[in-house]
């Protein structure tokens, strides 16, 4: 938009001009051999434990069947956290943009990004000290009336420190992200199509149905993948809520529970020593092919369908 | 003599609008559900929290079904959607409400002057303090903010002024959108793994945390200063070529001055962002309970890791630990909060002074 004209004629480019274009072309090309550099450095300390035996492994007999169950762990937190979170999400969402009042909204918002702003390891405190408790006579209950669905099976955990509690935890973790995004594209839906659906008498949330969540519908797509992505990679509020003991079940509220690749990590590398560190980090370059793949498709779906570009 | 004013008797009444409920409807029946729900939670003896989903239930069934004996079943359903949003809102507002609240009643009794003043070296049997995770996590945030601050403000130049619409921008745009994305324990093993290869096996070191720190911060970094350098308006720029100033300088003198606002902004938000990160400290910073001001050297403390060993390897005081992991959870929670504040009042403080 600001290009300097260089063609014959003009006075020939300054040597300050030339280096400074090429210093802040050095610094973006950077960022992408950074990127890069985490994939071959990942890489480079990650392949020498593929190899490693059952000693370094937990028991396991290849790195295959040591990561397996951590994947299973990784996607079946982060798809119940995705559960949870998206309505909610999409609830606080069409409260700022079409329900809430002008002045309302803006505390909304402040809110949720203050959601937003609390740490990790804050998240995994409040977890483990304060809602695990309280969720425990949730368990007794669900395991003792639902429990002939397998995910309320039980017995139920009395610590609560389950899969369902590091779920929640999650779920209000990528609240902000998924509510942020969806807010957006939410506000952008075009005015005449709102106000064509009310005019022909339909009620407030005919219009949304009709004019607003099918225009918001990519957007709501990539916001929960990239909240999906962050559910995958969070580590500490796993860390500390999960009792995890690396099983694979589908039973949510006892207190034999799946382990994440994260959570894994972070719990088992300061003892861990030789191979198994180099197992953890090929470890850490499954869970970063992982959340890279869910990242990069919900960019390319935003990218492809942003309606900012598109008129 | 005024019989044409008198209408016909026969005449059919068609209402022009089907009945509504009256404006107080959904606030009556809120003060019924919850009444209903209080007097039947009471008398079987129900906690507070079974009482209020029991009175949510009630209302948003009772206004449903009301309206639709009254109204119509379309406006049952707006009412019982509308209804729903702002159930949601409430839910979602509940984890932060019960959050800073026990963050602040369970922190605020371990904090004290010796509490920000001590480290733990030697402490053993009384609540030490926390001035160790303090400096480090000031010192390896630092590192990260030297780091990032001009990769990514020279980044979000290029993308604007230089890259614009060209393959390379492009690119580099999409992946830093992608890197948002990067779990921060990836991080931190990436910069275990460079300083492996760099400086022997199992280095742990602060700078370490900075390289794992700024890997999170620069995508963030870029994206606001992109932004902020977009709003410049095109005028400024063509009127400081038409007087002859070369492409560089317009950029460092007129175009920065006039972002800085909004870019101090984005880094102090940025910095806020990370300054919590525990995972990739947990790594590749280690943890120690001595004083360490060397970021090239030796293990060093942080808050965040400083709360997750103290909760959950209190080793033989949990007591005294878990107190002292919720003090230090609450001056992280005062760090980040000030800091946001601080983003929005610079915002406000170095914007240019226009005139206008």
């Amino acid at each position: 938009m600001t290009t300097v004209p260089t063609e014959a004629g003009s006075p020939k480019r300054r040597l300050g001009d030339l280096v400074f274009a090429n210093t802040t072309r050095a610094a973006g090309v950077m960022i992408l051999v950074a990127l890069a550099g985490v994939a071959v450095f990942l890489t480079a300390e990650g392949l020498p434990g593929l190899g490693a035996h059952a000693q370094d492994l937990k028991g396991h007999a290849n790195f295959l069947s040591y990561v397996a169950p951590l994947v299973f762990g990784t996607l079946l937190a982060a798809v119940i956290a995705l559960a949870i979170a998206v309505p909610l999400a999409l609830g606080v969402a069409l409260s700022v943009s079409h329900y809430a009042p002008k002045s309302i909204a803006v505390v909304i918002g402040y809110l949720v990004d203050l959601l937003a702003a609390v740490p990790s390891v804050v998240y995994g405190l409040w977890g483990i000290g304060f809602l695990g408790p309280r969720l425990v006579p949730v368990y007794g209950w669900l395991a003792d009336h639902l429990g002939f669905i397998p995910l309320f099976a039980g017995p139920a955990s009395n610590t609560g420190r389950t899969i369902l509690t590091a779920s929640v935890v999650l779920a209000i973790m990528i609240l902000p992200i998924i509510t942020a995004i969806s807010r957006e594209i939410f506000v952008q839906t075009p005015r005449l199509n709102e106000e064509a659906a009310l005019a022909l008498g339909a009620t407030r949330w005919e219009m949304i149905r009709l004019a607003v969540l099918p225009y918001g519908r990519s957007g709501i797509v990539s916001a929960a993948m990239l909240g999906l992505g962050r559910a995958l990679g969070e580590t500490m509020a796993v860390a500390m809520v999960l009792s995890a003991s690396g099983v694979v079940t589908w039973n949510l509220i006892s207190s034999t529970n799946p382990s994440t690749i994260a959570a894994n990590v972070a719990l088992t590398f300061q003892d861990a020593t030789g191979l198994q560190r180099n197992a953890l980090i090929a470890s850490g370059l499954v869970l970063f092919v992982i959340t890279f793949a869910v990242n990069f498709a919900a960019r390319a779906i935003i990218e492809r369908n942003d309606p900012g570009k598109a008129r | 003599m005024t019989d044409l004013a008198t209408p016909p008797q026969e005449h059919t009444h068609v209402p022009l609008q089907h009945p509504r409920l009256p404006g107080f409807a959904t606030l009556l029946a809120a003060v019924v559900a919850t009444a209903a729900a209080a007097l039947l939670g009471l008398t079987l003896g129900w906690n507070l929290s079974g009482i209020v989903v029991l009175a949510i239930v009630l209302h948003l069934a009772g206004l449903t079904i009301w309206s639709r004996a009254v109204e119509n079943a379309r406006a049952a359903t707006d009412r019982l959607m509308t209804s729903l949003v702002w159930v949601a809102l409430l839910i979602a507002m509940i984890p932060l409400v019960s959050l800073v609240w026990k963050v602040v009643a369970e922190g605020a009794p371990a904090i004290n002057g010796k509490f920000l003043t001590w480290s733990m070296r030697n402490v053993i049997g009384e609540p030490g303090g926390i001035y160790h995770a303090i400096v480090g996590t000031l010192l390896i945030t630092l590192a990260a903010t030297v780091i990032s601050v001009p990769i990514g403000l020279l980044s979000a130049i290029y993308l604007v002024e230089y890259g614009d619409t060209s393959t390379l921008a492009r690119w580099i745009r999409f992946l830093v959108d992608v890197m948002t994305g990067i779990p921060s324990i990836v991080a931190g093993l990436f910069a275990y793994a460079l300083f492996s290869l760099l400086f022997g096996p199992g280095t742990q070191m602060g700078l370490g945390g900075g390289v794992a720190l700024s890997l999170l911060m620069v995508p963030i970094v870029v994206r606001s200063a992109e932004e902020m350098l977009k709003l410049v308006p095109a005028d400024l720029r063509e009127a400081s070529y038409a007087l002859g100033v070369p492409k560089w300088r317009t950029i460092v003198k007129v175009v920065l001055p006039t972002a800085m606002a909004g870019i101090i902004t984005g880094v102090t938000l940025a910095i806020a962002r990370v300054i919590g990160e525990t995972a990739p400290l947990l790594i590749i910073c280690g943890s120690t309970d001595s004083v360490n001001f060397n970021l090239f050297g030796g293990q060093m403390a942080s808050l965040p890791v400083f709360i997750y060993s103290s909760y959950t390897q209190p080793g033989s005081n949990p007591e005294i630990l878990k107190s002292m992991a919720w003090g230090a959870a609450l001056i992280l929670i005062i760090i980040v909060l000030a800091l946001n504040l601080v983003a929005r009042v610079a915002g406000k403080f170095f914007a240019p002074k226009t005139g206008r």
